[in-house]
């Protein structure tokens, strides 16, 4: 047979040249979305400006930026790895993204850990610019960075493992609106802004096993008290990362 | 048997797909050659897109065979999905993706891609430029579509309506395309409402109605096979039928509906319209207006289905 332009020549890339083409675009996607945008680099920038320099909420701490900095590098996590990716996947999903990815030679897996790895870049963007913010205004850190890490990690899990459920289960449209209804309930409710001993109980003991108060308390106990690792919150999360990722992968639907 | 799984590129057996009480796919046969072109006809929910996605390794049967390339499109995913290409009816694309960095990526997920540029050229998408998908035209997100389903260069390539909604200049490129990837040595297996489609581009044509393939076979095949075409002419009042029919093959059927105006049915073939001219011509009979009604696809489609085809 003669060789022309289309002869086959049919073959997959190496896995990992798929994984970094695949998270490479994953993170374009998300960095050119302007609503993402909105809701993973504006609404926590300003949420962190605003309460730092206004005295709207009483934080009880010296410094609201040291009250603050921790749950809007929480709010920084449920922002890309739960409402950006929950709505964005929700879209994939709808027109057949997802679909086509399946028939390339871009298994499953891969296509999982590009967008698990897209979420850890955009979040390394996001902490960078919320700690050069915080830093600037004012912002004593303390604790242990190891600690940190762990839990923006299980956070990540935990936020991802729902966002994808979401994503997976119901249609695009009703993702977009409980996405970011969720992230509304949560900022208020999460003890990211406004601290957990403000509601009556048993509504705190309550909010307190959220994934978000886990984290954002979880993180104030190390940078703003000096813990050196809270094992409760890291346990609430890993426990949301289990069921979350578990219910993913059984009801996740491609299509 | 050995030889026919090496040039057997789809081979589906008894395949049937129910969603809930229905039956999409009601075992169904299907076989393509290798390096040809084959075109699955049929209405709307005759079970077209049920059957190529089911080969796509997209939905598991609910009963029969599905071998594509000599794997199990399910089973053998892995090794499979590298030497397929696939355009979907539609979507696919993320929507805020440019044509051409959706196609780059595509092949970046290959081994040993096309020229992405050339394509771009040969695909008129250029004219793309820095817009995103979803502000794309239909024909521009069609082209891009046939574009990624080539890119990885497959042995063989899905085409699920690739020509749907397209104009006529675009569908004569897409099947300049089409014909360019046979003669090149790729299979294609595409789907279609466009009996002229099928015509012009199928070396197969699979007629699918109602989860079955009611026939198939080359278009000429189809055409021949069963339907019967018709001779017409006008000449002289009270020709002598009787002796004409004794020089035409057997099951040649002749009348004279008006007078002076024959009608000839059968297989009507260049050696039958030289027996009838070669007859008037002893006779000294002038046929005028002689015409033959070739038997269309549309025909035959009309023939086994009892359905037009929306087109």
């Amino acid at each position: 047979m003669s060789t022309g332009t289309y002869s086959p020549k049919p073959g997959a890339a190496p896995v990992g040249r798929m994984i970094a083409a695949q998270t490479a675009l994953e993170t374009r996607m998300l960095l050119r979305n302007g609503e993402q945008l909105l809701l993973t680099v504006i609404i926590p920038s300003l949420l962190l400006v605003l309460f730092s320099t206004v005295d709207i909420v009483d934080t009880g701490a010296d410094k609201a930026v040291d009250f603050l900095a921790p749950g809007v590098l929480a709010l920084a996590v449920l922002s890309t790895a739960f409402t950006g990716q929950a709505i964005a996947t929700g879209f994939e999903r709808r027109y057949g993204v997802l679909k086509r990815l399946g028939a390339s030679p871009l298994p499953r897996w891969a296509l999982m850990t590009a967008k698990t790895l897209a979420v850890l870049v955009t979040e390394v963007l996001q902490v960078a610019l919320l700690t050069a913010i915080a830093l600037a205004l004012g912002w004593s850190p303390e604790g242990n960075p190891a600690s940190v890490l762990l839990l923006l990690i299980l956070g990540t899990a935990a936020f991802s493992g729902l966002g994808l459920l979401m994503a997976g289960t119901l249609k695009a449209e009703a993702t977009l609106a409980a996405a970011n209804l969720v992230f509304l309930l949560l900022l208020v409710g999460g003890g990211v802004i406004v601290p957990l001993d403000k509601f009556p109980e048993p509504a705190r003991s309550l909010l307190e096993l959220l994934p978000i108060s886990a984290l954002s308390d979880g993180l104030r106990d190390v940078l703003q008290n000096g813990a050196s690792m809270p094992w409760g919150n890291a346990l609430i999360l890993a426990v949301w990362a289990v069921l979350g990722l578990g219910a993913a992968a059984k009801f996740f639907r491609w299509e | 048997m050995g030889n026919e799984s090496v040039d057997s590129a789809v081979r589906v057996r008894g395949l049937v797909k129910r969603y809930g009480s229905k039956t999409a796919v009601d075992g169904l046969d299907l076989d393509v050659r290798a390096h040809t072109v084959t075109a699955v006809l049929g209405p709307n929910g005759a079970g077209k897109t049920t059957t190529i996605e089911t080969c796509e390794g997209y939905r598991r049967p609910d009963g029969g065979t599905v071998r594509v390339l000599g794997l199990d499109p399910l089973a053998d995913a892995a090794a499979l999905r590298p030497r397929i290409g696939v355009m979907l009816q539609s979507g696919g694309v993320y929507s805020g993706a440019r044509a051409d960095e959706m196609l780059r990526h595509m092949a970046k997920l290959h081994a040993h891609p096309l020229d992405v540029d050339a394509l771009i050229e040969r695909l008129g998408l250029g004219s793309c430029g820095r817009t995103t998908y979803r502000r794309l035209s239909g024909g521009q997100q069609q082209r891009l579509a046939l574009a990624m389903a080539v890119v990885g260069r497959p042995e063989l390539v899905f085409l699920d309506e690739p020509t749907a909604g397209l104009d006529p200049q675009a569908r004569r490129a897409t099947w300049d395309l089409v014909r360019e990837l046979r003669a090149d040595g790729v299979t294609v297996v595409l789907t279609t409402h466009f009996m002229q489609e099928a015509e012009e581009l199928a070396d197969d044509v699979a007629i699918v109605d109602a989860g079955r393939v009611a026939a198939q076979g080359s278009p000429e095949q189809l055409c021949r096979g069963g339907a019967e075409n018709t001779l017409r002419f006008t000449g002289r009042a009270g020709l002598d039928l009787g002796s004409l029919l004794k020089a035409l093959p057997d099951g040649t059927a002749a009348a004279e509906p008006l007078p002076g105006t024959y009608r000839i049915t059968g297989t009507v073939d260049p050696q039958l319209l030289a027996t009838v001219t070669t007859w008037c011509a002893q006779h000294g009979v002038m046929p005028e207006g002689i015409s033959v009604e070739r038997h269309t696809l549309e025909d035959v489609f009309m023939e086994l289905t009892g359905k037009e085809l929306r087109s």
